[in-house]
């Protein structure tokens, strides 16, 4: 799943604004997705989650549409980084066992990540989010991280 | 404890840690750049977080590469944001025209050895070639970067791709990128660097070397890191006046895997659509009709690939019936370069639609999209849905040897059958 199937690069060139992009979200997969999206709503993927184009608006287009979470069996960097720096909580975890429409919950404890499937019955462990990584999840993203701190001021190690 | 990688090294340099890989480091950046795809976006985050002022201006460049003069209305109000914010803060801006933003950070001598450069564009990876961590970000961490000069890094593991032999006639870097790319997956190589070794490498000249710098993120890789040479020393050397100090992988560093990557036995390549890791051996495609070629792009718009391109479309003497040619030259170095070798003149005889320096046609946003139902050959990195502006064309990716070939055939056609 890359960016440019996220929200489309030709389209984002009228505007950055994501709550107009919204309605485009995934059109070039399946253009009836964009309508069906719930708030509170999970978006649950399989592997190379946001490969390709870097553009940050992937990640604001997703949230504009009332996703706060992506679980995926892996990421691409550049949408991981991203999606952290917006709130845009990234689960990297084992997916294939979660249905459509199954009730999730994602639960942060420190840097552990836990998935517990209400519908399946079962939890999943996510990998697990180091320091600074936490810190930025914890602020709400780098934007309130950096109103804080103006700076990089953890020690990362 | 074993030595280190060049990831390793920079990174330790640019974080004052003994970094090794898997550890996350705070970093010292040298350069930072974004691009009219993702400044607009950084400036708002850099004023969310409450930026006033740059951590340094002569750091920082902004290029407008992906929309062309004639974009729409609202595009060009994003342009004129770059403008004003680069304007107050004195940050150095290339227009529209002057090229593409990799291309630039490589001609201006902002990418040299042992330098950490980050931009807010996927392909910023193409500075390995010069022996630099290069790599791409979003735009709000470029504005963490803009505010204090920093970045956080997770130091990566990396993948020795040794490449043997010596290259045949007809096939190119780019044909060891797609190869790479067929080898590995789109994901292949994630949070990794691929650093390039061994005597075809070695062979390489920095033009091509840039394809495969370039391409390293279509494998998911955050860095493509060739050594530091002669030629590094020579593309440099009017470039910039700093001195410049290679850095070497130690002889017992840890890689997590080693590719061997013979290319005296590899034949031209094709990414089919809609995937850059979707690849075959021309053979296995073919004969599929072509409607538009693209030449061009941040990964096969050099003088290099222009001339590679030019032999076979000289030969043939003219454009195969109902194919267009779009041509796209990097940077306008490139295009002055192709002017006065004449070469500019020579694909405008054949009929080549000549646009200004950029992204061009590449995301389908400063260049001719293709129509419904059209099968493109392009030297991009891309061809997924969509890419070039319409999800009813299909893209395939190739060298421009290829490129050129299907341009005079109006067909997928191994380059190899129309040199000599």
């Amino acid at each position: 799943m890359n960016t440019d199937y996220i929200i489309s690069s030709s389209r984002k060139k009228e505007t950055p604004d994501a709550q107009q992009l919204k309605r485009y979200l995934l059109e070039t997969i399946d253009p009836s997705f964009a309508a069906s999206v719930q708030p509170h709503d999970l978006l649950v993927a399989g592997t190379k989650f946001g490969c390709g184009s870097a553009m940050e608006i992937a990640v604001s287009v997703l949230l504009a549409s009332g996703i706060k979470a992506v679980l995926a069996r892996s990421f691409a960097r550049t949408f991981y980084r991203n999606a952290i720096n917006n709130g845009l909580v990234p689960v990297e975890c084992e997916t294939r066992g979660i249905h459509e429409g199954d009730r999730l919950i994602v639960s942060l404890d420190e840097g552990a990540v836990i998935v517990t499937n209400e519908t399946r019955g079962n939890e999943l462990a996510g990998s697990p989010f180091p320091a600074i990584i936490l810190d930025l999840v914890t602020a709400g993203g780098l934007v309130q991280y950096f109103k804080i701190h103006h700076n990089f001021v953890a020690s990362p190690q | 404890m074993a030595g280190k990688t060049i990831s390793e090294k920079i990174l330790s340099m640019k974080s004052g840690h003994n970094a090794r890989a898997g550890d996350l480091v705070i970093c010292a950046v040298d350069y930072a750049m974004a691009t009219d795809g993702s400044a607009p976006m950084a400036i708002d985050y850099f004023e969310q977080m409450g930026g006033t002022t740059l951590f340094d201006p002569q750091r920082i460049t902004f290029v407008m590469d992906h929309y062309s003069s004639s974009a729409h209305q609202a595009t060009r109000s994003l342009q004129q944001k770059m403008r004003d914010f680069a304007l107050k803060h004195n940050i150095f801006i290339h227009e529209i025209g002057e090229g593409i933003s990799h291309q630039l950070m490589l001609e201006t001598g902002r990418t040299r050895p042992g330098g950490l450069l980050i931009g807010a564009d996927s392909h910023s990876v193409t500075g390995g070639a010069l022996n630099a961590f290069a790599t791409g970000v979003g735009s709000s961490d470029l504005a963490a970067t803009m505010i204090c000069g920093q970045i956080w890094l997770k130091v990566p593991h990396t993948i020795k791709v040794i490449l043997d032999g010596s290259f045949p006639d007809g096939v190119y870097a780019k044909d060891v990128a797609l190869a790479l790319a067929e080898r590995l997956g789109a994901d292949g190589a994630s949070y990794q660097t691929l650093e390039f070794h061994g005597p075809a490498a070695d062979a390489m000249e920095i033009e091509d070397r840039i394809v495969l710098s370039n391409m390293s993120v279509e494998m998911g890789a955050k860095a493509g890191i060739f050594c530091a040479d002669h030629k590094t020393f020579e593309y440099l050397k009017d470039r910039t006046t700093e001195t410049l100090i290679p850095v070497e992988a130690d002889t017992d560093a840890h890689y997590v895997s080693k590719i061997v990557l013979d290319v005296s036995l590899l034949e031209p390549r094709i990414a089919l659509p809609h995937a850059v890791d979707n690849v075959t051996p021309v053979a296995g495609v073919s004969g599929t009709s072509i409607q538009m070629v693209y030449i061009g792009t941040c990964t096969g718009g050099r003088v290099r690939d222009f001339h590679q391109a030019l032999g076979i479309l000289e030969a043939a003497g003219r454009l195969a019936p109902g194919v267009q040619l779009v041509v796209t030259p990097a940077s306008k170095e490139v295009e002055m370069q192709l002017q006065q070798d004449g070469t500019l003149e020579k694909l405008h005889r054949l009929g080549a639609t000549i646009t200004a320096a950029g992204c061009g046609s590449c995301c389908g946003t400063a260049g001719p999209i293709p129509a419904d139902g059209v099968n493109v050959l392009s030297t991009a990195n891309r061809n997924f849905k969509a890419r070039m502006g319409n999800a009813r064309a299909s893209i395939y990716l190739g060298s421009p040897a290829a490129c050129a070939a299907a341009a005079v055939t109006g067909r997928i056609t191994d380059p190899r059958k129309l040199q000599n």
